[in-house]
């Protein structure tokens, strides 16, 4: 056991846990992307960065990866990282805006603006799908191929893979495939809806024949009213 | 050869080989690096071979092939030993003209060097400034060593430090002796070798320990590794056997880039030697040790020189970096304790053990102790190899060594450390050359490369042209760095363009911090540099080029026009010379240059002897 201290919280850990795991289990909310329980920790969204360390030497790591260590100093919502993880919301949003998940986060953070040139991809290369593949499903069907901005998630030279048994396990987990429930316009990237309790779903006329299947949002739940 | 089957069998080889060298017949010494090579030695080679044959001099005048002796700027050259005359830019006439006159015993006064400010001719190459203020610790063996004959390098005094280590016996003193030396690492972070060796010694044996040298010198501008790999290889190899024989390792492995096909061939060739003599292997040198090195080749990546994505490239993998702690040094290849140590650190280590650790503390400074090679490219007179003393002033080595600029322009800035790195304004160049006096003022030292910037060099373009380098070569795993480099470098191509806003200057300073705070790797924390430092001491060319759409130096092609003055006497040179005709007149009158049809290429400006072309 490493005792180790979290927003001012003594706390003792057990060694080999990360600090992800730890501050989540005393409550402290940290946001994750590219993380999932069950796979390994990989680090690619840079979203649950904490500040650790103290003065000059204080920096920002990981917290999915980075293991508890003895007499650590960790705060996981300081100014640096709150300033950190609002720019990486904004880079987000300006690269995937169709992304329920990306849009909530950025709504749970209160970044309204995105000050780049709007892009749609749609894939952050988080490489959930990766990790899913080959560490749950058995099968290293996907994998990254190709570095900066050429780098992509595919089969070995996007041949028809025989390792592929059709799971759609990569879909499922997929946090750029969840659609936001209404679709996205071209000139309003940013829905904004879990903020401002106006979405934009609710003045769409045929609503009910939108198929949602994502986790309710706030829209949703006026809705129903 | 014969293996030598222990340390007294090398003694005897190392004192017969000295004993039978004769000094004082003259030697034709043509140095051919990459560089040497690429400006024509191999022609000079086959002339000189050609010329001692046919005339029977072989036996009269030796001829030495080398690496690079770090005069670049004036390959090929030749030197002339034991005078030690030197002889820039030679052509293929003037080769056999030097041979004729080794035969005599004369010197070829007309093609001497001729120093720029004095204007007189120096004839040997110790006293050219050039040299002569350089501190040349390691690559004086370049002069003298031939990279593919290892008894030359045995002749020189090679590999007795490593039999001396043997001999002693004792793999603490060793560490000891490079922890008192006060050596730093040379690949940029400047962590003390001594340190990192005893960490590794520490960890357990048994199981597996490996040494590294990182050869893959990535930094644009930056080739000290590569003249010290084709020049002096078994340097560094002797250097990694005293590294393992310290720190119980057990397989040594080179990581070379791929793009240096000299180093390579002279690598292979110089490990067979060492293999064949018994100097590496089973039962070095008759002694219990037993190491072995490989060298594995780089497939074109930069980030796998992060040593993190060079453990994950040697273990077959895509080079992506990985958390650290834990460190190489306790789980490294295969998760088995692993050190890293640059080429030109390893080349330190025979150094120090010449003759011991005070006296390699003699040069340099305090903290910083040694001598450091850079790489001195760009707008300067003398580009090349140079090395100096740690704590020697910028100005000493772009001034007294580098010459001074190129051109009527005065030199404004220069780049240190790559694309990691920063620049430092000319009003700064009474600083320092040591790993903390950079940091401070926000450059880095790094690998060593050195890049002098002159009034027409655009630092915004700078800023750009490492940008665009470094989204290429990020490995793309961390969000922030993939597409933080991305957009820096969207900004700053906006900016050059002419579409920059001071709310996008804003967004890329907010955005340079938050990749240096959150990415993984050096690469990504350090890619904002180039930006940083150039917005800290170039601030004003950002807000012209945003404020006015003017580029000061003249660069960015957006911002500038290209048209003729009064000076024109209607030679009609440019109009001839314009790849997509755009300038037009009658002879003998003004001509203009239509700016619709202008590419802004420069080739008028360049062709142009009456300076008419301005550009605006």
């Amino acid at each position: 056991m490493v005792s180790l201290n979290i927003n001012g919280l003594e706390i003792s850990a057990e060694e080999g846990t990360t600090l992800l795991e730890v501050s989540r289990f005393y409550g402290f909310p940290i946001p994750t992307l590219c993380h999932m329980d069950g796979l390994s920790p990989y680090g690619a969204c840079r979203l649950c960065v904490v500040e650790i360390g103290e003065g000059a030497k204080a920096k920002l790591v990981t917290s999915c990866t980075y293991p508890v260590g003895e007499g650590l100093k960790v705060r996981t919502a300081s100014s640096r990282v709150i300033k950190a993880r609002k720019m990486i919301l904004e880079l987000l949003l300006a690269s995937c805006p169709q992304s329920k998940t990306i849009q909530d986060l950025a709504s749970a953070y209160e970044v309204r603006k995105q000050r780049f040139k709007q892009e749609y991809e749609d894939c952050i290369l988080c490489g959930r799908c990766v990790r899913m593949c080959e560490e749950q499903m058995m099968a290293k069907a996907i994998g990254f191929r190709s570095r900066g901005e050429n780098r992509s998630i595919g089969t070995p030279f996007d041949t028809q893979s025989e390792d592929c048994r059709r799971c759609g396990a990569c879909i499922y987990i997929c946090p750029a495939c969840q659609l936001r429930c209404t679709y996205t316009e071209r000139e309003r990237p940013i829905c904004g809806g879990c903020a401002n309790l106006s979405p934009p779903c609710l003045e769409k006329e045929g609503f009910e024949d939108m198929m949602c299947y994502m986790t309710p949002c706030v829209a949703c739940e006026i809705k129903k009213d | 050869m014969e293996k030598l089957k222990s340390i007294i069998d090398f003694k005897r080889l190392q004192e017969r080989l000295i004993a039978d060298r004769d000094l004082t017949i003259p030697t034709l010494v043509i140095p051919a690096g990459t560089c040497g090579q690429a400006s024509g030695a191999n022609d000079l080679i086959r002339i000189a071979k050609r010329e001692l044959l046919s005339k029977k001099l072989t036996e009269k005048i030796h001829l030495r092939i080398t690496g690079c002796h770090g005069f670049c700027e004036m390959e090929p050259s030749v030197v002339v030993e034991p005078r030690g005359t030197f002889y820039p830019k030679v052509g293929l006439k003037e080769m056999s003209q030097i041979v004729e006159a080794i035969e005599k015993g004369k010197v070829l006064e007309g093609l001497l060097w001729v120093d720029g400010e004095t204007k007189k001719t120096i004839e040997k190459k110790d006293d050219i400034p050039f040299f002569r203020d350089q501190v040349r610790t390691i690559l004086v063996r370049n002069d003298k060593i031939d990279p593919i004959h290892i008894y030359n390098y045995i002749e020189n005094g090679g590999y007795s430090a490593m039999a001396r280590i043997l001999e002693k016996g004792n793999p603490e003193w060793v560490m000891e002796e490079v922890k008192t030396s006060g050596l730093r690492g040379r690949g940029g972070a400047g962590f003390p070798t001594g340190l990192k060796w005893e960490m590794l010694a520490r960890q357990p044996n048994g199981n597996g320990k490996f040494i590294i040298c990182n050869a893959d010198e990535g930094d644009p501008g930056a080739y000290m590794d590569r003249s010290v790999l084709e020049g002096n290889p078994h340097s560094i190899i002797e250097g990694i056997i005293i590294g393992a024989y310290a720190t119980g390792a057990i397989e040594g492995i080179i990581y070379v880039r791929n793009e240096y096909p000299l180093a390579i061939k002279h690598l292979v060739i110089a490990l067979r030697q060492a293999r064949e003599l018994g100097l590496l292997g089973k039962y070095i040198l008759g002694t219990e040790f037993t190491f072995d090195i490989h060298l594995m080749r780089g497939a074109g990546a930069f980030v796998c020189g992060e040593e993190t994505a060079l453990i994950r490239s040697i273990e077959g993998k895509m080079g992506e970096p990985r958390q650290r702690p834990p460190f190489p040094v306790q789980k490294g290849i295969d998760g088995k304790p692993t050190a890293i140590n640059n080429v030109e650190t390893w080349a330190n280590i025979p150094i120090i053990f010449e003759n011991g650790a005070e006296d390699f503390k003699r040069t340099g400074t305090k903290t910083n102790s040694g001598t450091k090679i850079f790489s001195l490219v760009g707008k300067v007179k003398h580009t090349g190899l140079v090395e100096v003393p740690m704590g020697a002033t910028l100005h000493k080595i772009v001034y007294d060594i580098g010459g001074g600029p190129v051109g009527e322009a005065k030199i404004k800035a220069v780049q240190t450390g790559g694309p990691s790195g920063g620049c430092i304004p000319a009003n700064l160049f009474d600083l320092t050359i040591d790993y903390e006096s950079l940091t401070q003022a926000g450059a880095i030292m790094g690998s060593g490369g050195m890049i002098v910037m002159d009034e027409q060099t655009c630092m915004v373009d700078i800023a750009k042209y490492f940008m665009n380098f470094l989204k290429g070569e990020s490995c793309g795993k961390c969000f922030t760095c993939r597409k933080g480099t991305q957009r820096m470098y969207e900004i700053l191509d906006g900016i050059t363009r002419g579409e920059g806003t001071l709310e996008s200057l804003d967004l890329l300073e907010e955005l340079a911090i938050t990749v240096k705070d959150t990415t993984l790797c050096g690469l990504g924390q350090t890619a904002p540099n180039p930006v940083l430092s150039t917005l800290r001491y170039f601030r004003n060319e950002y807000l012209e080029h945003i404020k006015h759409k003017r580029c000061p130096a003249g660069v960015c092609k957006e911002l500038i026009t290209y048209s003729i003055n009064k000076n024109c006497t209607g030679c009609q040179l440019c109009l001839r010379t314009c790849p997509s005709e755009a300038i037009t007149g009658k002879k003998k009158d003004l001509q203009v240059i239509d700016p619709e049809k202008c590419i802004k290429c420069g080739a008028c400006k360049n062709i142009c002897k009456f300076s008419a072309i301005d550009i605006l």
